[in-house]
């Protein structure tokens, strides 16, 4: 299962990266989003697949599966999804602001260089 | 703390006082305040003469860095106290001259004498310094202050050039030696000289020590202005002259000549040395003094003199090294070229300052310096005129001024290198006394071009602007006095000999020199080749002055491009438009450059990383085994990442992204993650709720719809980002090195936390610092969303800025 969630990764990061080399802001953002997702499968992942419980002791299994790995990937949620806010924000006001999304556009004139 | 560390710091103590002086006595000239210290300091190592001329050496040290083995040491032996003499010397004439020189009216006179200070300071701290960081402190010093000196008229454009010109060629050779200090300090575990000379021969063998020669050599080469790096001096003379007479004749340029004096114990042992200071120094020696006949300007045929002049100073080091290098042979006759050195350094100084003082006169009083508009002065300016045919006369070499005894000695020293065996090669041997020759003819061409095109011929009154006569008494004491020198020394030269020559020669040859060895430099010494060689040099001389305006055309032959000076600007200028062509290059304003330059690095640097340490493996021992509904959201997952590329409406590649979210949250449900798939889901909703927010505020005008367009190298890229992620997943996966720590977790949630939820027990217990901050950033954010909405302060223009008030 381990190599699938691999391969399924590296698709997920392959099209981040695309979207990231891209001109749009919107595609760059969406970009991010498919980026995080890539990373939180894989720590998940790396954390190992193994079958077990769900980590409550109320289950009183035998073996549960490892609590750690998720509680980073909460935390990382969480952080990434303040950013992705702050980000989307920000581009919301350069749509207001420069009236354009096209980072081609948004690199300055030849005056302020 | 003894006296003589006051000695070297007390000039900074003066200059730190001077403003003060300056702005509180306006009536007075600054000047006069200052003259008191070179003087005193001048008496005070007088009067170190008997003690050091009997063989002691005084030595004196201050702790500083003892941890670094850096320590502010103090040495005076013969060399040392020789400089130091020179410095405050001719410091006093200086500092004399320029009360006269420059007008308390129209000059900030502040920084003058707070610069001058300085650099008088700094180099008597190089002089005096055993310790060698010490030394290369107060030689950076030199520099900084020179800096400053040359472009002390900062208005002028030309002064600003040479100031940054020396800087920038003195700092390049003071950092080489800097980096030859260093070396020695490897080789030898110590930064003293004396205790570096005392395991020279123990030093020679060490891989370190060409290299350490170098750059030590090419701190020295720059810092005396010799061949190639000379081209900063001719441009320093848009200094004031009374800085020129100072450190561009008689001190800051011999620093270098100290270095080499100084350090030939250590270095001189090894032939490359020889060869080097006596090759470089022919070399400056014999182009110094062929440019010099070009010049036009009276200053500007000093300053290739003075380096024509350090050039044989330099050569007659290198020879005189040979007595430490070849003890075999008869050692007496390089020992005599070493002391001619020392002698010459001596003779320049005087007749060298007294010719600057003499040109700033001419300049003062004439209003320029350039001998095509000059002539006719002789009867105008009687004392100056008296003045300058005493130093020309003494520069060219001529009887009864001290310059002729100096360069008979050098013949002597030059003529010694032919019984110098070195490859079997007589004829390079032979070079030597031929070049010597040569270079000393055109020294007495321009001698006599700076004498007679300045004081005979026509007087040319309507190329000047004023009218000329004779320059105030205050001005002419400081060269009356050092052009008496010229003839005291030239008439006795013996009073120098025992007190101040043979001290300074037995310090750079140490052992060497016998103790019985009697300097005597006599007047007449019989008809020897080097006074026919003397004779030949007045003949040829003669005729090359008087013919000068036909064979002058010869300089033209040698293009303007070609020279050194076009070499310098061309590659700084080339330098400048490089750097700002490559950073044009790569800087070019686009994030998607930028961001494809970090994931090459990413994919080069760990691609090349994984395959040189075989780190590249994929076991399938330790994997779970493979279920129908993975699968099944792994290819949804997959197909839905990779639809996104395709699909033309932003609006669809958000919903998208939503349900690439949502079937995250279902492999946290089957990877046994219940808390994970409660937040996933929703900060999902909410995220795609902003997007939408996001679109829906999209510019009309730029909402048409555009399919992405395929692009080979981002598509290359990205691909290469996503199978470098997945190998090193594989990888790491593969090769498990030690068990998890969670079992700890899984047995003592509830017994030590009271909690059944292991992943919120470590969220807000075991590890509960991570939580807070992650509210923080939370808090962050909502502040910035806030702030970003809210505050308008950049708007230009006050139309727009009221609008949104």
């Amino acid at each position: 299962m381990e190599i699938l969630m691999a391969v399924v990764i590296g698709i997920l990061f392959t099209c981040a990266v695309y979207l990231m080399l891209s001109k749009s802001i919107l595609r760059i953002i969406v970009g991010t989003g498919l980026l995080s997702h890539g990373a939180h499968l894989l720590i998940l992942t790396m954390g190992g697949l193994k079958r077990g419980a769900v980590p409550l002791l109320g289950e009183h299994a035998k073996s549960y599966v490892d609590p750690l790995p998720q509680a980073l990937i909460l935390t990382a949620i969480v952080i990434s999804f303040g950013v992705t806010s702050y980000f989307l924000v920000l581009a919301y006001r350069a749509y207001q602001e420069l009236g354009t999304d096209n980072m081609d556009l948004l690199r300055g004139n030849e005056s302020n260089e | 703390m003894s006296l003589l560390h006051w000695a070297i710091l007390s000039p900074f103590l003066l200059a730190i006082i001077i403003p003060i002086l300056y702005k509180s006595f306006r009536r007075v000239h600054t000047g006069w305040f200052v003259l008191v210290l070179p003087l005193l300091l001048f008496v005070y190592f007088i009067r170190k003469i008997p003690e050091i001329s009997n063989g002691s050496i005084i030595h004196e040290t201050l702790q500083w860095i003892p941890s670094l083995g850096i320590n502010f040491e103090v040495i005076v032996d013969g060399l040392s106290l020789l400089f130091a003499l020179l410095i405050t010397g001719i410091g006093s004439l200086v500092v004399l001259y320029s009360i006269f020189y420059l007008s308390k009216d129209k000059e900030k006179l502040h920084n003058f004498y707070v610069y001058l200070l300085l650099f008088m300071g700094a180099m008597l701290g190089v002089v005096l310094s055993d310790n060698l960081i010490v030394l290369y402190m107060f030689w950076e010093f030199t520099s900084l202050s020179s800096f400053l000196l040359i472009g002390y008229w900062y208005h002028r454009e030309r002064s600003r050039y040479g100031a940054q010109k020396s800087m920038l060629i003195t700092v390049f050779g003071g950092l080489s030696m800097l980096g030859g200090i260093v070396l020695l300090y490897v080789m030898g575990g110590t930064f003293s000289i004396r205790e570096l000379i005392g395991q020279a021969d123990i030093l020679i063998s060490h891989p370190l020590f060409l290299s350490a020669m170098l750059l030590v050599l090419l701190g020295a080469f720059t810092k005396s202005a010799q061949f190639p790096f000379h081209i900063w001096l001719p441009d320093a003379m848009e200094a004031p002259t009374p800085v020129s007479a100072y450190l561009h004749s008689a001190t800051m340029v011999k620093a270098g000549i100290y270095l080499v004096a100084r350090l030939s114990p250590v270095f001189a042992e090894s032939g490359t040395w020889l060869w080097l200071v006596g090759g470089i120094g022919l070399l400056t020696l014999i182009w110094g003094s062929f440019s010099a006949v070009r010049q036009t300007d009276l200053k500007g045929i000093l300053a290739y003199s003075t380096i024509s002049q350090l050039g044989l100073i330099m050569s007659l080091l290198g020879v005189g090294a040979a007595a430490l290098h070849y003890p075999g042979l008869d050692d007496n006759i390089y020992i005599a070229a070493t002391i001619a050195a020392v002698f010459h350094l001596i003779n320049h100084a005087t007749f060298k300052g007294s010719l600057f003082m003499v040109v700033g006169i001419v300049d003062h009083e004439t209003g320029t310096r350039d001998i095509r508009k000059l002539g006719g002065l002789m009867s105008l300016m009687p004392i100056t005129f008296t003045i300058a045919l005493i130093g020309t006369f003494s520069m060219a070499g001529l009887p009864p001024f001290n310059g002729f005894l100096s360069k008979e000695m050098f013949f002597t020293g030059m003529l010694s290198v032919l019984s110098l065996d070195i490859f079997n090669l007589q004829t390079w041997s032979m070079l030597f006394p031929v070049i010597a020759w040569i270079a000393s003819v055109f020294t007495f061409t321009y001698s006599m071009i700076i004498f007679f095109k300045t004081f005979t011929g026509k007087l040319q009154p309507e190329k000047l602007d004023r009218k000329p006569h004779e320059a105030p008494i205050g001005m002419l004491i400081p060269p009356i006095i050092l052009a008496l020198l010229v003839i005291t020394f030239g008439l006795f030269p013996n009073i120098l000999s025992d007190t101040l020559i043979k001290p300074a020669a037995s310090a750079i040859l140490g052992d060497v020199l016998p103790a019985d060895y009697g300097v005597h430099i006599s007047f007449w010494h019989g008809f020897t080749p080097e006074l026919m060689m003397t004779i030949g040099v007045v003949l040829l001389g003669i005729i090359l002055y008087k013919t000068w305006p036909k064979w002058k055309p010869v300089y033209n032959v040698f293009p303007e491009k070609l020279s050194f000076n076009s070499l310098y600007d061309n590659s700084l200028r080339l330098m400048e438009k490089g750097s700002f062509r490559i950073a044009k290059f790569f800087m070019t304003g686009f994030i998607r450059n930028y961001l494809v330059y970090a994931f090459l690095f990413f994919i080069i640097s760990l691609g090349i990383t994984l395959y040189w340490k075989d780190a590249l493996t994929v076991s399938v021992s330790n994997v779970a085994p493979i279920r129908f509904y993975e699968v099944i959201l792994a290819i949804i997952i997959a197909l839905g990442a990779i639809s996104i590329l395709f699909v033309k409406s932003r609006l669809t590649s958000i919903i998208i992204l939503g349900s690439v979210g949502y079937t995250v949250s279902l492999f946290f449900v089957l990877f046994r993650a219940p808390d994970l798939a409660l937040t996933q889901l929703v900060v999902e909703t909410i995220s795609t709720a902003l997007f939408l927010l996001c679109f829906y505020h999209l510019p009309k005008k730029f909402r048409k719809e555009e399919r992405l367009t395929f692009k080979l190298t981002n598509f290359m890229i990205s691909l290469g980002v996503g199978i470098i992620v997945t190998l090193i997943a594989l990888s790491a996966h593969s090769t498990k090195l030690k068990e998890s720590i969670s079992k700890f977790y899984i047995d003592k949630t509830y017994t030590e936390a009271g909690g059944e939820n292991m992943v919120n027990v470590i969220l807000v217990d075991y590890r509960g610092l991570d939580t807070m901050f992650e509210i923080t950033v939370l808090g962050i954010a909502a502040l910035g969303i806030y702030a970003m909405i809210k505050l308008r302060l950049t708007k230009k223009g006050g139309k727009n800025a009221n609008e949104n008030k």
